[in-house]
Parts: structure tokens; C-alpha cells; sequence
């Protein structure tokens, strides 16, 4: 198991390489640069920014010099957001993006397994049709336009809860967003888990059960669930990667502190440090994620474990 | 079987993500909560809170509240006395001579003394701090040269401690906005006693010290600076607001809405189509004045027929401004035909272009004839491409600047891109014509004309007139403040004669200010110390 999980983690060292090198140079071809503005910096500002940046240097020195540092687990400075460095930056707001997306994960398997049993239970009547229609309507309706909706009616008319910002963490502030980041999310596994229940309850075992006159609680809870929520779980990988790296929309509309929006207005500024600083949070996370689903598979499946 | 093992995962994932979760709520840092605390929208994360290493007017708001130079901004914006009580000003206008207050301290209780001034502005011109605004404290004595390590001495800069409470700063040649410019966050003094012990650290919230009315006590990136009085400021008596949390938010509808729900006191920006809505849901609420900024078109003189006179004058006079700011905005821009922004210190007459007060179908009119003159006709029409920087404000001026063209016989092509593509490509001069923006550093109109100076970066069109040029120059050594503003107004005139480029509007600034708020007074520079305000529960 230790030899699987060492050989997995090994083989992703040339892939996080390549993607940094790429992501490297990509963006200094990019036009523009992080100190271009409407206000042009006196020559010799400008030098003054470049030296104290390393930026003077020809391409493959700045190069080998960032990889070292990355191997030494320095990130560098942000060129933009001046008094921290991109791991002080990322270490910041990461305890938010993963409050938010651990809260909207949890409740999406909640929610999203609960209408999907639901929906399978009373296959094709109202309340499966009900259930399908909000479900759609979570999937389709993109956040960006359901955000503003709720804000609206819950914050500026209701009342009811405060329209953004993190508050003191109180639940309150986090009710809409949680709900936002989650709800595509709840109609996925909706849809997976009505799909594989359905399948499960047509199965010969199932049929078994009832003929020996279990009760429907009983085989629902004990015997259906388990084996159709395995579709579930091969979602939960890309959801919680998904989630975890936190979400540009959410965080800017709602005003809320995390690593989605450093990441695009770093593109935005050419902060080329805390680009590649957070292209390579994000790869070492989704791996990790990957890996752990896979662990998760050798452990279910002695099959996988033996390849 | 492979879901014994899965039922014995799947709750305990969902019991880590909540534990997580409940345990980082718990962990999260709390503010200070106060009834007189200001909730300002203050619009992009801040770079720093050194006042050496800023930019941008969402960093000035913060900055400004916690350092305090030797003059500081009233109400109006105006200079008044800082944490200098008083100076003199020699009679040639080159040393000005500062008495420090005897009550000027730093929040850990330090005295402010003239040594921390000296520091900070070696250090600001210190090539390696490589501070992005230094140049707006050139007017100092060598202060150009030692940033641009043409001088290592830092000790020729112009600004000397005579004892701990008296400065003495020298000019390179007589400024007159050189007061107001020292209340510029780039004048402002830092903790040498801080500075020299911690580093870059400094800054940190932790290790922090200031001396303005305000001290920073949290900074969360991405969500909020908060402040709090700063008790050993020498008017703190007078504060009304216990403290700013000043909140980042770009997204302005998500701004509005909590500004209706009555988390923000103050917005500092709002979606130019609601103001209507604003104007009949929250009158007088909504407070939109002239701001000390030129919206304006860029022509590239670097290339045919934009060279061409006859061209460019054709294109700026088939501009009709005064529906720009009523009806393509809805915020009511004033229209722009002359260079520097109406109301700035010392300036004279403005020297608006002589076809300014023609009605417009005549300006139509005299327009075709220009772009036939210079041989564009139906058969061969003039092809332009407009550039700007990605926005929606800037879209639609474009757009209907680009149909006004259309009846010149103008094709016209709109062409966009972000805003760090768009300056760096302009300066490259990879564009026909395009959008640019300028909003003032300092009162004065020489921030404006130097703009079209020739080889200077921020002379985008790469405008050239050794006649416009050499006034410049005459101005710049011009003691007699009349004759100074005379010749700054003869060389706005030669560049609008030569339409060098297009002025449209002049900007305003556009705040949303809760009734709550007293003290809040609308001026050209939109500058709003926390200072001055107070807040009614």
C-alpha cells in the first residue's frame, strides 16, 4: 500500500515539473507585464523594480533561480500584494477557501445523496420531477446570476442574512455562499445517486431481501445506499478539487477572503510570482486529491491495489 | 465487500470536513466591534500599507489614515498643517523650513522628529527601494539624481534635520504645489527606530507603527483592513469614527447591494447605471462632483494620416461630448475641449480648442471637408482601429464615438484588451487611436501637460512640439506665479491647435454616502479623510 501510495506521488514529481516550466515561460510571452499601468514608471523606477525583483536577469537564470527556490519551499514575493510573500498570501486564505468548500462539500453529498434517494424512491412522480426541476435549475442557473438573486432577496429585502463579507465567521455570513458553491454540486450527485439507486433496487439481492419481508427502511438503509453511493465517491475527487481551490465568483461577489480570487487577479496584474505560486498549490492539491481516491479504490478494490 | 470499507469512509470524510470547518470558524480572527466604526467600501486589495510602496487611491484611503506628513489634507483636500505646526519659505522659493509639533508622536510612543523625515525620504529615493512613485518628490534637491543612482550619497538629498524638530528641505527650482505635494503619502514619514530594526518586516501589522489619526490592527487579504484610534495622535480628541474597516470589493453591484442592506456607510464607487435608480431610491445619497481627471482619446502621431493635422482635428471635432456624459454615461461628465481639468491650482485662463463653442453640425460639417482635404473620400475612406481597455464604460463610449466617426465617412474598428495589454501595447505605439485616462497626482496643471511632453512615458501618442516643449521649459523656471500660469496656458493652446489629442470628459468623482455619515464634503481630488467624518447611529 506504502509502495503504491511512494510510486504515485513519484511519477507526479515530472508532471508538476513540466507544468511549472510551462506555465513559466507562457507567462512572459504573455504581453504586458506586472508594472505596466495607465501611469508609465520612469525609466529608472522601473529598472529600481526589475533588479529588486530579479527581473534583470536573462530568462533561464530567473528560471533556475525560481526553481530553486520552490525546491527549498520558497515561493517568492508577490510582486503586486508587496508586504507578503506567496506563502504567506496562500497560508492566508486558504483556512477560508477551505471552510467554504469543506462546508459547501459536506453539504453537497448531504443534500445531493438525500434528493437522490428521494428521487429513486418515487421514480417518475411529482416529488421525482420536483426534485429534478430544482436540481436542473442549480445546475443550469450559472453563480453568477443566482449570487445577486439571493443577495437581493435574502440580504436587501428579508433581512434575513447579511448580503457578503466574512463577518467574525459567524454561520450567518456564510449561509448564502456556502449554498452558491455547493448547489451545482447537489445536483450532480443527485442525478448520480437517483441513477445508481434505481439500478441497485432492480438488483437481484435487493429483490431477496424484500422476499424474505425486510422492512423498506431497513433495506434502504442497510443494504441499498452502500452500494450506490461507489458512483458517488468517483465524483468526489474532482468535486472536492473543485471546491478546495476556491472559487473566483463566489469569493469577489460575496467579498469574501480566499485563494480563487488571488489566483485570477494575479493573472490579471502579471504577478508572475503568485501565479506560479498558486498554479503550484493547485497541482499539488488535485494530486493529492487524486491520489487519495485512488487509495481509496485500491483499498475497496484488490484489483487496483495489485497493478 | 468493497462497501463495508466505503461505509466506513463516508462519514467519517463528511465528520473531517466539518470538524475542519468548525475548527477554522472557531480559529478565524475577530474585529473590534464598535457602533462609530466606518464601514467603507474601499474597492482593490491594497499592495502595502508603506506609504513607499503604493499606488492607488483604495491605498491612499488606508495610508493615508494611519501616516500623516508635514502638511495633511482639511476637508477640502486642501494642504494644511500636519505634523508640522508651522514653516517659512524662503524668498527665492527653494528652502522651506518646518517646525515639527512637540506633540507629534509615533504610536509606540517615540517622538515624530525631523530624523524620521530625513529617513524617510532617503529612503523612498533610494534606488534600492525601488519605490514606484518616488518621481512625485523630485521637485527635492538631487532627489532625481540619487534615484537614479546618478548620486550613491544619500546624504545630498535636499532635506535636512536641523535639530529633532525642525526640517529643512531644499528645491531643485521653485514649486508652487511643492505644500500640497507633501501631503502625498510619498512624503510621509516612517518609524526610523521601526524601519531599522525590522527590516521589510516593519510593516507587518504586528510590528507596525504610525503616526495618523488611525492604527492598523487587522489586515486580511482579499477581505478588509480595520483601524482603530490611534491614542497618541496629537488630535485625537477630536476623532468622532472609533475606527475604518475598509473592505475590499471590485465586484460594484455586490457593493450597492450591501451599502442597501446597510453593511457600508460609505461606497467609493458605484455602477454608473444605477445611478438613476439611485437618485429616485436614495436621494442625495448618491454624491457625484467634479474630480481632478481628463478622459481622452490618444492619436499615434508616429504614423500616417494620424500625423496628419487635418486628421486628427477632423476626428476630435466630430465628437459631440455633451451627450457622452448625460446620455452614453448617465452620470453627467462634464465635456472636455481643453487639456487641464477646470478648477486647478495654480493655473490660469483655460485654453479650450478654438472650435469649442461651434454647434455641432457645423463641427460635422467642417469635419468632412478636413478628411477630404487630407484625401480620404468614398472610395479610399479613412480606416481607423479604436483601442481600449476592457470595460463597459469605455465600450460605450467607444461605440458611439465610433458611430459619430461613421458619419465622416470614417470605417472605424473597436479593439479591446485587458488593461496591463493595453498600456503596454500603446507605448509600444502598436494602435491608430486610443482610450487613455489621467487622474491627477498633484494640484497643478503641469501634471496634465506633461502628458504630451515630448519623450516622456506617459506621452502615449508620442506627441512632438519643440515650440510646446520649450514653454514647458520656460514655465518650469518661472518664479512669478502669473507668468507661470500664462505660459502653462499658451502651451495648453499650441497643443489644442495642434489637436494632439482628443480631450472628452473630465471625470467626477462618484461616491454613495449614507445619511449616517456627516462630514463628508465633495472635492476635486476625492480625497476623504476618516478624520473629518462622523457617524449618527
Amino acid at each position: 500500500m506504502l509502495g503504491f501510495a511512494l510510486r504515485r506521488l513519484l511519477s507526479t514529481i515530472p508532471v508538476l515539473w513540466i507544468a511549472l516550466t510551462l506555465c513559466f515561460f507562457i507567462l512572459r510571452l504573455a504581453p504586458g507585464g506586472p508594472f505596466d499601468a495607465e501611469r508609465q514608471l520612469p525609466e529608472r523606477i522601473l529598472a529600481n523594480l526589475r533588479a529588486h525583483y530579479n527581473l534583470d536577469k536573462p530568462l533561464l537564470v530567473q528560471y533556475w533561480d525560481y526553481v530553486s527556490g520552490v525546491l527549498m519551499g520558497d515561493l517568492g514575493p508577490s510582486y503586486i500584494t508587496d508586504d507578503f510573500t506567496v506563502v504567506d498570501l496562500i497560508a492566508i486564505g486558504l483556512p477560508y477557501t477551505f471552510i467554504l468548500g469543506g462546508a459547501a462539500f459536506a453539504l453537497a453529498i448531504l443534500l445531493g445523496v438525500f434528493a437522490g434517494v428521494i428521487g429513486a424512491l418515487n421514480q417518475n412522480n411529482t416529488s421525482d420531477y420536483a426534485i429534478a426541476l430544482v436540481v436542473m435549475i442549480g445546475l443550469i442557473v450559472p453563480n453568477f446570476l443566482l449570487a445577486p438573486i439571493l443577495q437581493l432577496l435574502f440580504g436587501v429585502s428579508l433581512g434575513w442574512l447579511p448580503v457578503g463579507g466574512w463577518g467574525d465567521g459567524e454561520i450567518s455570513h456564510l449561509v448564502l455562499p456556502v449554498i452558491i458553491l455547493a448547489l451545482p454540486h447537489v445536483a450532480r450527485i443527485s442525478r448520480l445517486m437517483r441513477g445508481s439507486m434505481i439500478e441497485v433496487l432492480g438488483a437481484n439481492y435487493i429483490r431477496t431481501a424484500r422476499a424474505k419481508g425486510i422492512g423498506a427502511r431497513l433495506m434502504i438503509t442497510r443494504h441499498a445506499i452502500k452500494p450506490a453511493l461507489l458512483p458517488v465517491v468517483s465524483y468526489l475527487g474532482p468535486a472536492a478539487g473543485y471546491l478546495l481551490t476556491g472559487s473566483l465568483v463566489v469569493e469577489s461577489i460575496f467579498g469574501l477572503p480566499g485563494i480563487g480570487q488571488y489566483f485570477i487577479n494575479a493573472a490579471l496584474n502579471r504577478d508572475y510570482g503568485m501565479v506560479l505560486g498558486t498554479v503550484i498549490f493547485y497541482m499539488v492539491l488535485i494530486i493529492l486529491l487524486n491520489l487519495v481516491v485512488d487509495l481509496v479504490y485500491a483499498l475497496l478494490d484488490p484489483k487496483v491495489r495489485a497493478r | 465487500m468493497p462497501t463495508n470499507r466505503l461505509s466506513r469512509f463516508f462519514p467519517s470524510l463528511c465528520a473531517a470536513a466539518f470538524a475542519a470547518s468548525a475548527f477554522m470558524a472557531a480559529a478565524s480572527p475577530s474585529a473590534p466591534v464598535s457602533a462609530a466604526m466606518l464601514n467603507l467600501h474601499n474597492g482593490g486589495d491594497p499592495a502595502s500599507l508603506d506609504p513607499h510602496k503604493v499606488s492607488g487611491d483604495w491605498e491612499n484611503r488606508i495610508v493615508g489614515d494611519i501616516f500623516e506628513g508635514l502638511t495633511t489634507e482639511d476637508v477640502e483636500a486642501k494642504p494644511i498643517a500636519g505634523q508640522a505646526e508651522s514653516w517659512t519659505i524662503s524668498d527665492d522659493g527653494l528652502v522651506y523650513t518646518f517646525k515639527l509639533r512637540d506633540n507629534a508622536n509615533w504610536s509606540d510612543g517615540q517622538p515624530v522628529t525631523a530624523g524620521d523625515f530625513v529617513f524617510a525620504f532617503q529612503r523612498i529615493m533610494n534606488p534600492a527601494t525601488a519605490a514606484e512613485y518616488a518621481y512625485l518628490q523630485y521637485p527635492i534637491k538631487n532627489a532625481e539624481a540619487i534615484n537614479s543612482g546618478a548620486i550613491t550619497d544619500l546624504g545630498q538629498l535636499g532635506v535636512k534635520a536641523i535639530d529633532d524638530k525642525t526640517l529643512e528641505i531644499t528645491l531643485e527650482q521653485p514649486t508652487p504645489f511643492f505644500l500640497g505635494a507633501l501631503t502625498h503619502y510619498t512624503a510621509y514619514p516612517v518609524p526610523k527606530h521601526v524601519v531599522e530594526v525590522k527590516g521589510n518586516e516593519w510593516v507587518k501589522i504586528e510590528n507596525i507603527v504610525v503616526n495618523g489619526p488611525y492604527k492598523p490592527v487587522e489586515w486580511i487579504p482579499g477581505a478588509h483592513v480595520t483601524t482603530t484610534k490611534n491614542d497618541l495622535y496629537y488630535d485625537v480628541a477630536s476623532l468622532k469614527i472609533d475606527g475604518v474597516k475598509f473592505f475590499v470589493l471590485e465586484d460594484q453591484s455586490a457593493a450597492l447591494k450591501r451599502y442597501r442592506a446597510g453593511e457600508f456607510d460609505i461606497l467609493t464607487a458605484f455602477p454608473k447605471d444605477q445611478y438613476q435608480w439611485l437618485q429616485e431610491n436614495h436621494p442625495g445619497e448618491a454624491r457625484v462632483a467634479p474630480f481632478a481627471g481628463l478622459y481622452y482619446y490618444v492619436f499615434n502621431h508616429r504614423k500616417p494620416p494620424f500625423d496628419d493635422a487635418r486628421v486628427r482635428k477632423a476626428l476630435s471635432m466630430a465628437i459631440n461630448r455633451e451627450v457622452i456624459g448625460p446620455q452614453i454615461l448617465g452620470t453627467g461628465e462634464l465635456p472636455a475641449y481643453s487639456w487641464v481639468p477646470p478648477g486647478m491650482a495654480n493655473s490660469g485662463e483655460s485654453a479650450e480648442v478654438e472650435w469649442a463653442e461651434m454647434p455641432y453640425p457645423e463641427k460635422v460639417e467642417m469635419a468632412k471637408s478636413l478628411i477630404a482635404e487630407a484625401g480620404y473620400g468614398k472610395d479610399n475612406p479613412l480606416k481607423v482601429t479604436l483601442r481600449y481597455n476592457t470595460s463597459d464604460n469605455h465600450k460605450r463610449v467607444a461605440v458611439a464615438i465610433t458611430a459619430m466617426w461613421k458619419a465622416l465617412g470614417v470605417e472605424a474598428k473597436l479593439f479591446n484588451s485587458e488593461l496591463k495589454v493595453h498600456y503596454a501595447e500603446i507605448r509600444k505605439g502598436e494602435f491608430d487611436v486610443a482610450r487613455a485616462g489621467w487622474l491627477a497626482d498633484y494640484n497643478d496643471p503641469v501634471n496634465f501637460l506633461d502628458l504630451l511632453k515630448g519623450g516622456t512615458g506617459n506621452n502615449y501618442g508620442a506627441y512632438s512640439n519643440p515650440e510646446f516643449d520649450k514653454v514647458m521649459d520656460q514655465a518650469a523656471i518661472e518664479t512669478d506665479q502669473e507668468k507661470r500660469a500664462v505660459l502653462l496656458t499658451q502651451a495648453e493652446r499650441i497643443a489644442m491647435d495642434d489637436n494632439a489629442a482628443a480631450p472628452i470628459y473630465f471625470y467626477l468623482s462618484e461616491n454613495v454616502v449614507s445619511p449616517k455619515i456627516k462630514g463628508f464634503e465633495d472635492n476635486a481630488f476625492d480625497i476623504h479623510r476618516t478624520r473629518w467624518l462622523s457617524k449618527e447611529e
